[in-house]
């Protein structure tokens, strides 16, 4: 008999089904902008089908690869490590790949623009040299002195735990480019650059602390935060960015006093 | 929804691959060449002092208010007499003479820090921090003048 065969077929089309009626109808409106077209960026509002526990990053492939191959983004990981998908996502910065659709109320068109403070390229790649060129400024690698130890530098449970929130960055920019201080005036440091000095400052292993004290002291350093908590609510890592931020500031108080 | 229907291709005249139109750079971005530390302690010590200086004037503003206001029969009793008779100690003097400064100064760096954050261009910047020391400095002095030259025959 043929009927158990059926029956199985049957049941995968129903599930094939059911899982199809589980998308819903979704609108992206991203915000466009290709200077070899029209000199202003202009909203394009684009229709997909989507299931709500997808990601947003998930939409952006399905509009590029089947309505528009000329949506231009960045990602490579895409799954929340590289730091390159950081997007202003219905007015919050989040990383594409970790913003599931379902979260952030797929009622309404789902707004997506590229990170602010940061010169617009194309559509939704910015220019990352000055975030980076603030980052090198920290000088955020191991500085020592003296011969170089023959075995691995050892460090305490305790002495890592004190910095081992700031180790989680990734570089995406989501916090620095939701400072409105950094908005208005580039030359401050903003966010992740001191919580890569931070990483740093407060390594029991490494030896330049003061030098990078020394340059966060400057004006545009720790001093123009003015803890509105944009970064430590941006950072899709969690980091308490803000706090960071403080740390350093009072070991430049403490240092001093 | 697909690029031919948007009225941003009405403008393929102007911009194409050899002609992009220019991109809009961030205000005042950082580069190789943005100078390095300059080894000053004065934002550390304008953090500090706005700190300091907004817990002692709590103290003296919200008792400034009290007693110009509230006590005694309240704003009718203040006229030439009153102030007269309060400067005549040097307790009253000392007091409005601090928070004069303190006021002023706190003042002066919190317009100093958003005019930092807001003005765009380094002349804008420049030229509104120099109307505000300018006025912080002719406040501040002629505050100082009257505290300390205060005549009460001058009638």
């Amino acid at each position: 008999m043929s009927t158990p065969t059926l029956d199985k077929h049957s049941a995968a089309l129903d599930a094939a089904e059911d899982s199809d009626s589980h998308t819903i109808t979704v609108t992206f409106r991203i915000r466009r902008f290709n200077p070899e077209v029209a000199a202003e960026a202009t909203w394009e509002d684009f229709q997909l089908e989507l299931d709500p526990k997808e990601r947003v990053l998930d939409g952006l492939h399905k509009i590029k690869w089947e309505q528009d191959g000329t949506l231009t983004f960045r990602r490579s990981c895409a799954h929340g490590i590289c730091g390159s998908d950081a997007m202003r996502i219905n007015g919050k910065n989040r990383l594409a790949c970790k913003t599931l659709i379902k979260d952030i109320n797929p009622e309404k068109p789902i707004t997506v623009e590229a990170i602010k403070g940061l010169t617009v390229l194309k559509d939704l790649v910015v220019d990352m040299d000055p975030f980076f060129q603030a980052y090198r400024d920290v000088m955020p690698f191991l500085i020592t002195k003296g011969n170089e130890p023959t075995r691995e530098r050892l460090q305490t449970a305790e002495d890592r735990e004190r910095f081992d929130d700031t180790t989680k960055c990734i570089l995406c920019a989501a916090c620095t480019s939701s400072c409105p201080v950094f908005w208005n005036d580039g030359q401050y440091f903003g966010p992740a650059a001191i919580v890569n000095a931070h990483r740093f400052i407060f390594d029991s292993r490494d030896e330049a602390g003061e030098q990078r004290l020394e340059i966060l002291n400057d004006k545009d350093g720790v001093w123009r935060c003015r803890t509105t908590f944009n970064c430590t609510d941006a950072c899709p890592r969690g980091i308490e960015v803000t706090k960071a931020i403080q740390e350093v500031k009072r070991a430049l108080i403490t240092r001093r006093f | 929804m697909s690029a031919e229907t948007t009225p941003v291709n009405d403008a393929t005249s102007l911009y194409d691959a050899d002609n992009p139109a220019p991109v809009i750079e961030a205000p005042r971005k950082r580069t190789g060449k943005t100078p390095k530390t300059t080894r000053t302690n004065f934002e550390l010590y304008g953090w500090l002092f706005m700190r300091l200086s907004g817990i002692v004037l709590v103290v003296l503003v919200l008792g400034h208010l009290l007693i110009q206001l509230m006590l005694d029969g309240g704003v009718s009793k203040i006229g030439f007499a009153f102030v007269a008779g309060r400067w005549a100690s040097p307790f009253w003097q000392a007091w409005d003479l601090i928070m004069l400064w303190l006021a002023m100064l706190h003042g002066a760096n919190g317009l100093r820090t958003v005019i930092n954050d807001y003005a765009q261009r380094d002349n804008t910047r420049f030229w509104l921090k120099m109307l505000l020391y300018t006025a912080t400095v002719f406040t501040v002095l002629l505050g100082t003048l009257v505290i300390f030259t205060f005549d009460p025959n001058i009638r």
